[in-house]
């Protein structure tokens, strides 16, 4: 684990700490980690609306094609990202059925991250949803809740950590996304070029250096993300039975 | 008073109550006793308006409750497995029902800090129901169920996940509670000791239906079906009639209307002996004795001894005499 990671921090400050700040400053590198963050952003806020919902449909609610519906949802999970690609640029691409082509735009980043991150938080979400005691939701009928206060004085405080480590899930994919991402977005620089596809962009013109050098920002990021979750985990852990 | 008129609940092919009427007078504890599928629970839940039943009416202090929702319905609940809010303080589960109706901070805290010490959670304001025994998050349970100021108090197999101890100390506690509070209370129960020792009146139910209501006293001396005497205390045969093992009287020499049994076990328990024994035909009889009868007849096993119905101690003591 730690010796790929280090060798690629080593990489990236081999022009030395001004080298290295100099490319992860530099213009294209900015937008390409902007955009990277700002989609993933709002893939994660997204997902952890959606995929909350979803989780609450596929547990609660009963209706035909439920257990189909439910092993579909890792789907994106199973599939090969660049095949997620291929489909999503056949489902919204020039000659899309639909008639919708988003080909080189922004929606199409935020389109292909939220395909491939929809998983995250149903599936961390739907094991405690199960678990999830429905005398406690009794109880605040009971005494007066209503559904909405119900929900949300009670079920949410309960699926909060679920849902959060699903989202920061999602968004540390999100932020390192590729494969579904390189043939829809076009990979404009300063419009639609997503980090990775600019560290891979760098590699082929032989800039080492210069893509060890985002990579080292967005290992930052992921990190940073972990070390959040494992703290939500603990605050969760504290109240738990 | 809660009236149910005529109540019927099926899941599927199932009838968990079937044409259930039942009155529960104000201010009783009302014990809903019978065996697991009996419909006991349902019959709570129904009241709570937690089920919807398929027909019939449920009647709460005078107004129709059948299509109100719960939260509409001046209950509290209180559930075997405790149904804690366990992200919440024991001092917020307690005040969650006052806190929803946005009532004052002040009036909250005071009373919070009244209940807590009528249950004896005094001290524990700031623990999390994980840190609480069964019992003590039972005892939760059923402060915050009083919090809202319930008319009816429904409490479903409250002291069935306890063990006995707390289970008999939790239940002295609720009797003197409700002789306190006068909360007319429905209580869910399969154990028949827990019922006779709690309620003031009794409703046992089987199969969907309930078979006898009254007071504990009048269904264990009058039972309206071999259903509720087998229930409500043992039983066994003699001569074809169901009896209680202590309403049967022993002699040593024949006597009218007595058949002919052998002794194969004799127990004793203290104060108590039980008798095994069997008759001509082959038919196991037992018979619950004073420690003094069985000394007197000299029971031991193999011996002879005649048995006959003597319901009551002291027609027993005059068959006893006769002999």
């Amino acid at each position: 684990m730690l010796v790929p990671l280090a060798a690629v921090v080593a990489r990236s400050t081999d022009g030395g700490p001004g080298a290295f700040w100099s490319v992860v400053s530099s213009r294209p590198a900015v937008a390409a980690l902007e955009l990277t963050l700002g989609a993933s952003l709002l893939v994660a806020a997204v997902n952890a609306v959606a995929g909350t919902l979803i989780a609450w449909v596929l547990v609660r609610d009963r209706f035909p094609g439920k257990a189909a519906i439910n092993a579909l949802i890792d789907l994106p999970f199973a599939l090969p990202t660049i095949v997620a690609g291929i489909t999503l640029l056949a489902l919204y691409g020039p000659r899309s059925p639909l008639g919708i082509n988003v080909v080189a735009t922004r929606a199409a980043v935020v389109l292909a991250l939220a395909f491939v991150t929809l998983p995250f938080v149903v599936r961390s979400v739907q094991p405690v949803l199960l678990e999830l005691d429905r005398e406690m939701e009794e109880a605040a009928v009971s005494l007066g809740a209503s559904p909405w206060t119900t929900f949300r004085r009670i079920v949410l405080p309960n699926l909060a950590p679920a849902i959060l480590s699903g989202t920061a899930l999602a968004f540390a994919r999100a932020v390192g996304e590729f494969g579904s991402v390189v043939l829809i977005s076009g990979n404009i620089p300063f419009h639609t070029q997503v980090a990775s596809v600019f560290i891979f962009s760098h590699i082929e013109s032989d800039d080492v250096s210069g893509a060890a050098a985002v990579s080292v920002v967005l290992l930052v990021l992921s990190l940073l993300v972990l070390v959040g979750i494992r703290g939500l985990g603990r605050f969760g852990a504290r109240h738990a039975d | 008073m809660i009236t149910v008129q005529g109540v019927t609940k099926r899941y599927g092919a199932f009838r968990a109550l079937d044409d259930v009427s039942l009155t529960i007078p104000d201010g009783s504890l009302t014990a809903l006793l019978g065996p697991s599928g009996s419909g006991k629970s349902t019959l709570l839940r129904t009241i709570a308006g937690l089920e919807a039943p398929d027909a019939g009416t449920v009647t709460i202090a005078g107004a129709d409750a059948t299509r109100l929702p719960p939260q509409e319905r001046g209950i509290g609940f209180v559930f075997q497995h405790y149904a804690a809010f366990k992200h919440m303080s024991v001092r917020d589960n307690v005040a969650f029902g006052l806190s929803i109706r946005h009532r004052p901070k002040a009036e909250i805290r005071e009373r919070v800090g009244e209940l807590l010490r009528v249950v004896g959670l005094d001290g524990y304001q700031d623990r999390y129901p994980g840190q609480l025994s069964g019992g003590q998050r039972q005892r939760m349970a059923l402060a915050r169920a009083l919090a809202v100021e319930p008319t009816v108090l429904l409490l479903d197999e409250p002291f069935g996940a306890l063990d006995a101890k707390v289970r008999a100390e939790l239940r002295a506690w609720l009797r003197r509670l409700h002789d306190e509070v006068h909360v007319t209370t429905v209580l869910v129960t399969h154990d028949q000791e827990e019922a006779m020792d709690v309620a003031d009146r009794i409703a046992v139910l089987n199969g969907g239906r309930v078979e006898q209501d009254g007071r504990p006293r009048e269904l264990y001396e009058d039972p309206a079906s071999e259903f509720v005497m087998g229930f409500l205390g043992p039983v066994t045969r003699l001569g074809g009639r169901l009896v209680r093992p202590h309403d049967v009287a022993l002699s040593g020499a024949p006597v009218d209307g007595a058949a002919e049994t052998m002794v194969t076990r004799v127990v004793h328990l203290g104060f108590e002996v039980r008798a095994e024994l069997v008759g001509r035909d082959g038919e196991p009889l037992e018979v619950q004795l004073t420690r003094s009868e069985a000394d007197e007849l000299e029971l031991a096993r193999g011996d002879i001894v005649w048995a006959r119905w003597a319901p009551g101690g002291v027609s027993r003591a005059a068959a006893l005499e006769a002999a």
